[in-house]
């Protein structure tokens, strides 16, 4: 293999560690061995060789895709320069998409941006945009022509043509894709290859902002959660050992010990009651936060055989109690959030988040629920809409519960700008910074009790 | 085994499996490094058979073995067959302990299981380890141990190593992660549902009476019901299972009545029957 392609492969190597991606000197030298094997006619089979020998699972194939396309550009060469008249590729673009021609719509996206995209003209401050590019190609507003015209091709074909719009649909939202792919690629060209790839390739799903999560994110971020409970009740199963184990009772050591003249020769360990804990969460289950809320619901119902006793509140303004809900929900977890605003009673008069009134409703109505064997989780950006924080009912809380933790998912930075009481309750309760699955992930493992 | 990725892909057309370059490339990298192969990917499209697959092509005996919760190394390596021991020493009157001892403990009386089969013998094999995801955590370390070093040992036998390593195939559908150190063991690929032109061309294949455009028309329904938010998607399988349905009510072309009575094979929930039925306005069930 020639020197700039190992350089190349390293450097690929280094970019997916920066995106947290572990991967060994084992796995690199097998890479270098599928290239040798596969050769580089085909960037494609390139793309999927190194794929099977650097990646583990399939939750890393998002960061790889993109680091990949900076490294191993298409060999695009540059399209025709000054042939960007708009109605021209939009006209091609939309017999392209109607033929669903996969190949063409590359090359049409790579046209696209270099005809649309750039902007600026000092050297430092231009670069090209995928957003430019789209907000002027506007594929989206192709979606009646595209239709006409695969009518006009095909002619009816029954029954599947109700499936059209959608299947159009989605074939604009690949278009999308390979625009964005290919103004990566062309700044990555310009800059230095390494920093970009460090900053512009979305990170892996347990590394994303629960509040910046998408639609496609959020299912994905749901479907780490069942990994994430094994993961993580090993780790509370083994901690829980460790604590049966125990200190040294000093006393019952003493006591054994008159047997050897007073030596103390066997330490007597103090065993801790086996009875499991009890957990209260309080979420936050307003838009601004609901990801985040839901995520934790589902994590801790996945793990609710490590406790005694879960229970499970929710609120906007009011608070309800849905433990039933998640119990019966589990099977379907995309639509709990849907399923607890249907069915508890979270608002009032009005539909923002009313963090005061809510904690002060369940102090009032539920406070039963908390014990001196109860760890309480209150979940929330600490957002309170300018109203009360009600200090005084989580004063209450703590003084019943044996732990009170807040997570929230809010930047650290960020807490006590705008209308966040965050600074008020952390001085209350501990609240901890939980932005991504990797942190709740160590939060949780760290802070539940056992 | 291959000379390069097209020729995977016209081997494995032959014994009527279609794959996609993916698919033929892991497959082509895994024979060349000698690595096993962890196959993941969703039910039903095609993670087992692909194993049988390579079997065909390699000329090779398909060892497979099928995990569950509770598989043990008796089950997946070796065991004593003590029937046939204690028989053996009931049997064997005038003779020393030890001389019946070194008898029963050899290899009359082993019952080898799939991991064991697989690296003994010189035919060419392919060890299938179906569902690894199924099986307790301490199976994998079993696995860990033999497809490190290809060998094994059996205490009263000594240490049996491959002469010839087998083409390894593993899958998981993922309900339990498996560890780091299994995963660095293996290439990875992960199936998930074929692109529109491969999957037209597996239902031509797997249903050869389907008129072409009726194949088109289900993997184009097929395919929009993968896209709506349903509790179970329909995979390759049940594609195939709803065109051969389909051939066998003598449907020429799709229309809401045949729909309608058929989306049961495609889906399996009844509240996904009825979630689907309003998406595709089929009128009310
Ligand atoms: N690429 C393909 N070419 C030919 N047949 C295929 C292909 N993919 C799937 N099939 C067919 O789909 C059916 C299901 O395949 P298979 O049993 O191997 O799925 P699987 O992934 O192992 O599923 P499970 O996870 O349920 O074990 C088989 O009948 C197989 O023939
Ligand atoms: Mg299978």
């Amino acid at each position: 293999m020639t020197t700039p392609v190992a350089e190349r492969l390293t450097s690929l190597v280094a970019a997916l560690r920066a995106h947290g991606i572990r991967v060994g000197t084992g796995e690199t030298v097998d890479a270098a061995q599928a290239m040798a094997a596969l050769g580089f006619e085909d960037r494609e089979l390139l793309r999927e060789g190194l794929a099977a020998t650097l990646l583990h699972g399939i939750a890393q194939r998002p960061v790889f895709d993109p680091v990949f396309d900076l490294y191993f550009p298409r060999g695009v060469g540059a399209p025709e320069p000054g042939t960007a008249d708009r109605d021209d590729l939009r006209d091609r673009l939309a017999a392209a998409l109607a033929a669903n021609d996969e190949a063409l719509l590359a090359r049409l996206a790579a046209e696209a941006v270099d005809g649309f995209g750039g902007y600026g003209s000092a050297p430092g401050s231009d670069g090209w945009s995928s957003y430019q590019t789209l907000d002027r190609v506007r594929p989206q507003t192709l979606l009646a022509r595209v239709r006409a015209d695969v009518g006009a091709r095909n002619g009816s074909s029954g029954f599947a043509d109700r499936l059209l719009d959608d299947e159009i649909r989605r074939r604009i939202e690949a278009f999308r894709g390979l625009v964005a792919t290919e103004a990566r690629r062309r700044v990555a060209e310009r800059r230095d290859r390494d920093q970009i790839a460090r900053r512009a390739v979305a990170p892996t799903a347990d590394r994303v902002d629960f509040l910046f999560a998408g639609k496609d994110r959020l299912a994905e971020l749901r479907r780490t959660v069942q990994p994430l409970a094994r993961k993580l009740a090993t780790r509370l199963a083994a901690r829980r050992r460790r604590a049966a184990r125990g200190s040294i009772d000093l006393r019952r050591t003493l006591r054994g010990s008159l047997s050897t003249g007073g030596v103390p020769m066997r330490p007597v360990l103090r065993r801790r009651r086996p009875a499991r804990p009890e957990l209260v969460l309080l979420c936050d289950v307003s838009g601004s936060v609901s990801g985040f809320s839901d995520f934790t619901m589902l994590l801790v119902q996945a793990l609710h055989d490590q406790f005694s006793k879960v229970r499970v509140f929710a609120f906007v303004n009011r608070i309800d109690e849905v433990t039933g809900l998640l119990e019966h929900g589990a099977a379907d977890a995309a639509g709990l959030g849907a399923r607890i605003q249907a069915e508890a009673t979270l608002t009032g008069w009005h539909g923002s988040s009313d963090y005061g009134v809510a904690l002060g409703e369940f102090a009032e109505r539920h406070g039963d629920a908390v014990g001196p064997r109860t760890t309480v989780f209150v979940l929330g950006d600490a957002r309170t809409n300018m109203s009360d924080p009600n200090l005084a009912a989580v004063r209450l809380i703590t003084e019943r519960a044996r732990r009170v933790h807040w997570l929230n998912p809010e930047q650290r930075s960020l807490w006590g700008t705008g209308d966040s009481a965050a600074p008020e309750y952390a001085e209350l309760v501990e609240m901890h910074e939980c932005r991504n699955v990797r942190q709740l992930g160590a939060l949780v493992g760290r802070l539940l009790p056992i | 085994m291959f000379t390069s990725v097209d020729d995977v892909s016209v081997r494995l057309a032959e014994t009527g499996y279609l794959a996609s370059p993916s698919v033929a490339t892991t497959v082509f990298l895994a024979d060349r490094l000698g690595k096993p192969l962890l196959v993941e990917g969703p039910a039903g499209v095609g993670k087992t058979e692909l194993a049988k697959a390579v079997a065909e092509i390699a000329g090779a005996e398909l060892v497979r073995l099928q995990c569950y919760e509770g598989v043990d190394e008796s089950r997946a390596l070796y065991e004593w067959n003590h029937a046939k021991q204690l028989l053996r020493i009931s049997a064997g009157r005038d003779e020393t302990w030890d001389e019946t001892r070194t008898d029963i403990f050899s290899e009359e009386f082993l019952l080898t299981r799939p991991l064991l089969t697989a690296i003994r013998g010189d035919e060419p094999k392919v060890l299938l380890i179906d569902e690894t995801d199924k099986a307790d955590v301490e199976v994998e370390g079993l696995l860990l141990e033999v497809l490190s070093d290809f060998q094994v040992t059996v205490p009263e036998l000594g240490t049996i190593t491959a002469t010839r390593r087998p083409f390894v195939v593993l899958t998981s559908n993922a309900s339990r992660e498996l560890s780091e150190a299994l995963r660095r063991r293996c290439l990875f690929l992960h199936i998930g549902f074929p692109e529109e032109e491969l999957e037209r061309r597996i239902v031509r294949l797997k249903v050869p009476g389907l008129d072409a455009a009726l194949a088109e028309s289900v993997v184009r329904v097929v395919g929009a019901l993968r896209a709506m938010d349903l509790r179970k998607v329909p995979s390759v399988a049940e594609t195939i299972d709803w065109a051969r349905t389909l051939l066998a009510l003598g449907a020429d072309s799709l229309d809401e009545t045949v729909v309608r009575a058929t989306l049961g094979v495609l889906l399996k929930h009844q509240d996904d029957v009825l979630k689907a039925a309003a998406k595709l306005d089929l009128d009310a069930l």
